[in-house]
């Protein structure tokens, strides 16, 4: 970036690989991660940090299921559907997972072309990704209504320990809001690719900073991250 | 960089920024952009796929206790580490980076071991003065 200040690395010098390279990498008051732009190590360093709100999200979910003396409801059940007469266990949220992960498909392939300049596929690709994840707010927001006139409450339920509405509302609403937040980002991304900004490097709306492909890179970082935290709320909370 | 960046798993294009020339991009020669070929991507799809059904299956075929378990979290585990390494490009990041983020996420299960203990606690403590469940 043009932006960052370089504290000097000899950057003609091959740097050392492996554990010494961890060790030259992060001492002597420089740099630490080489050859990566701030915006990138910070988009990171967001995504450890939300790591660790749904860490906790996961845990507290954990300690309460543990602790209760009341059954847990069976998410087997309780998010199955009637299709065709018969109940077919946990298939909203079988197709939620693919609909996301397809999402993750057409976000890597968008950073792609970016980096190959085709705008045309590049936005299209993005504008997939968001309706992709919209689609899947979506069949949350109908697994929601579902539940909720099945009176499934944050403080009760019909069929077990009254852990089971709160810890579903706290992962999932807060996993929505992530895909949410995500889609509108995508537009507003895949508008300024359409439009051409990153190739004429036109300073942003919000910090006048020059943008460029990278962005597209970082923005699928976050896409990727809501997928990933998808993978351990499927695993833990949907089929545990 | 190059050599920390390349990996057997596809042939990265490795080039400095380009995005602007300018006479103050010094920083952004040292920077690499990610890019691999659009087949890796596919074959991730497909194996991320793959997995999603296979964990899928588990449930749908009802099966259950530690095979039930251990399935899960193998499914788990690699669908995240195909996402990560592939999608995020960890796989061709520096190893600084890499720990930096992959590491402190291993700590919660430090935390994990003492919740554990703890709600086991809880349950105990609840059994004796409530009595087994309703």
């Amino acid at each position: 970036m043009a932006e960052t200040a370089l504290t000097h690395t000899n950057q003609t010098q091959a740097r050392p690989a492996g554990l010494q390279g961890i060790a030259a990498d992060w001492s002597s008051d420089q740099r630490a991660f080489k050859n990566v732009s701030w915006g990138k190590a910070m988009m990171w360093i967001f995504l450890l940090s939300d790591t660790f709100i749904f860490g906790c999200f996961l845990l507290s979910y954990m300690s309460a299921r543990i602790s209760t003396r009341v059954p847990w409801p069976n998410p087997s059940e309780v998010f199955a559907l009637r299709i065709g007469g018969s109940d077919i266990p946990l298939i909203l949220i079988a197709i939620m997972t693919f609909v996301l992960i397809s999402s993750s498909g057409t976000m890597a392939m968008a950073v792609n072309f970016g980096y190959r300049r085709d705008r045309r596929k590049t936005a299209i690709l993005m504008l997939l990704t968001a309706a992709l994840g919209a689609t899947f707010v979506g069949m949350q927001a109908f697994e929601w209504t579902k539940l909720i006139t099945e009176a499934v409450r944050p403080w009760g339920n019909p069929w077990g320990a009254a852990q089971f509405g709160s810890t579903f509302f706290m992962i999932t609403g807060f996993h929505g809001t992530h895909v949410t937040i995500g889609v509108i980002f995508l537009i507003i991304v895949a508008r300024k690719v359409w439009r051409g900004d990153y190739d004429v490097g036109r300073p942003g709306f919000f910090t006048s900073r020059r943008g460029r492909y990278e962005n597209v890179e970082i923005m699928g970082l976050y896409w990727h991250f809501v997928d990933l935290v998808w993978v351990f709320i499927f695993a833990f909370f949907y089929l545990w | 960089m190059a050599e920390a960046t390349a990996n057997g798993l596809g042939q990265p294009v490795l080039h400095a920024g380009h995005a602007h020339e300018g006479p103050t991009t010094g920083v952004a020669q040292a920077e690499v952009h990610q890019e691999h070929p659009i087949k890796l991507y596919m074959v991730v799809w497909a194996w991320l796929f793959i997995l999603s059904t296979c964990s899928y299956m588990v449930d749908y075929l009802g099966i259950h206790g530690y095979l039930r378990w251990s399935l899960i979290l193998i499914f788990m585990i690699l669908k995240a580490g195909l996402i990560v390494a592939v999608f995020m490009h960890m796989a061709w990041e520096r190893l600084a980076l890499t720990y930096a983020i992959i590491l402190p996420p291993v700590l919660i299960l430090v935390f994990v071991a003492m919740m554990l203990f703890e709600s086991d606690y809880t349950l105990l403590t609840r059994i004796s003065f409530f009595g087994a469940g309703p």
